[in-house]
């Protein structure tokens, strides 16, 4: 059993996120802290990450690289505000441009990682929020994928109906 | 004269058909349309885009406004322009697919915890 709790504030948009495993602490820590590890558990199999750059200090910054089935890819990052090893880790998780660079244009979630020992094995907590500018503007952003669909069936219907005429 | 079968088109009224057209049939308009849905601009920011006036940017939000395409509202000294939508629905859609991939991400991590280390890492911060 891994995942034994799931909390979700639609209001605030956050989320609380506790996993229990049955591996000390360390071992656990090492999942985050070292690159080769943590690009076997970032992305999905069909989009594996490759951790390029891999700061892990009050700071710094870890980037990655995500390749998807076609071969096309994204990239990420994270820039780590505080770093206390093996028990908590926090970060931004951001998108990226092709070059690198931080995609202004997409939200970032602010993560909170804690790990205790519990019951001879690891407890991890994550809380994860959206800052509450970019929390507006990810809701409209999402909002295209709602409206498109709406639009282009409007256009469709508009066009059949042009048709008939 | 075009008329319009209201059947077909999804119970709009001729007039709401025409004033969607309208909206739609002029590149500014579209362009507008198309940075609602991709953010939430205000109207003086709009105004900067385009090389015309304020009011005349404010006539172009108002012609997609009454087609149904956008709302307006105030935020400070701001009119934002945005598209419609659920933003409760939106929420729920945001931290649900956040709740799915990192259970993903958990499941994969308590896959590699399974896995016996085949060596120690080099490149860990554990002090």
């Amino acid at each position: 059993m891994s995942v034994v709790s799931v909390e979700k504030d639609y209001d605030s948009l956050s989320l609380i996120l506790v996993a229990e495993f049955d591996a000390p602490i360390e071992r656990v820590w090492q999942l985050w802290a070292d690159p080769r590890q943590l690009e076997r558990w970032w992305g999905p199999p069909t989009y594996p990450a490759t951790v390029e750059k891999h700061d892990l200090v009050a700071g710094g910054e870890v980037t990655y690289l995500m390749t998807g089935p076609g071969g096309e890819t994204s990239r990420g990052w994270w820039r780590v505000t505080s770093v206390d090893p093996p028990s908590s880790l926090e970060f931004a998780d951001g998108f990226a441009n092709q070059d690198g660079t931080p995609n202004a244009d997409m939200p970032t979630i602010a993560v909170q990682m804690r790990l205790t020992e519990h019951d001879g094995g690891t407890r991890m907590e994550l809380r994860f929020s959206f800052d509450s500018d970019e929390h507006m503007e990810l809701l409209e952003r999402r909002g295209t994928l709602d409206v498109i669909p709406q639009s282009v069936g409007q256009i469709d219907a508009l066009l059949a109906a042009d048709m008939k005429t | 004269v075009l008329t319009y079968n209201r059947m077909v088109v999804g119970g709009l009224a001729d007039e709401d058909v025409d004033r969607l057209f309208h909206a739609l049939a002029d590149g500014t308009r579209r362009d507008i349309l198309d940075r609602c849905i991709r953010g939430e601009p205000s109207v003086s920011r709009l105004a900067d885009v385009y090389p015309m006036s304020f009011a005349a940017v404010q006539k172009h939000v108002a012609v997609l406004e009454r087609a149904g395409l956008v709302t307006k509202e105030r935020r400070g000294r701001e009119q934002l322009v945005h598209t419609d939508g659920d933003a409760v629905g939106r929420a729920r859609r945001v931290l649900d697919e956040l709740e799915t991939a990192w259970r993903g991400r958990v499941e994969r991590m308590a896959d590699l915890l399974a896995q016996v280390p085949k060596n120690e890492p080099s490149t860990g911060h554990v002090r």
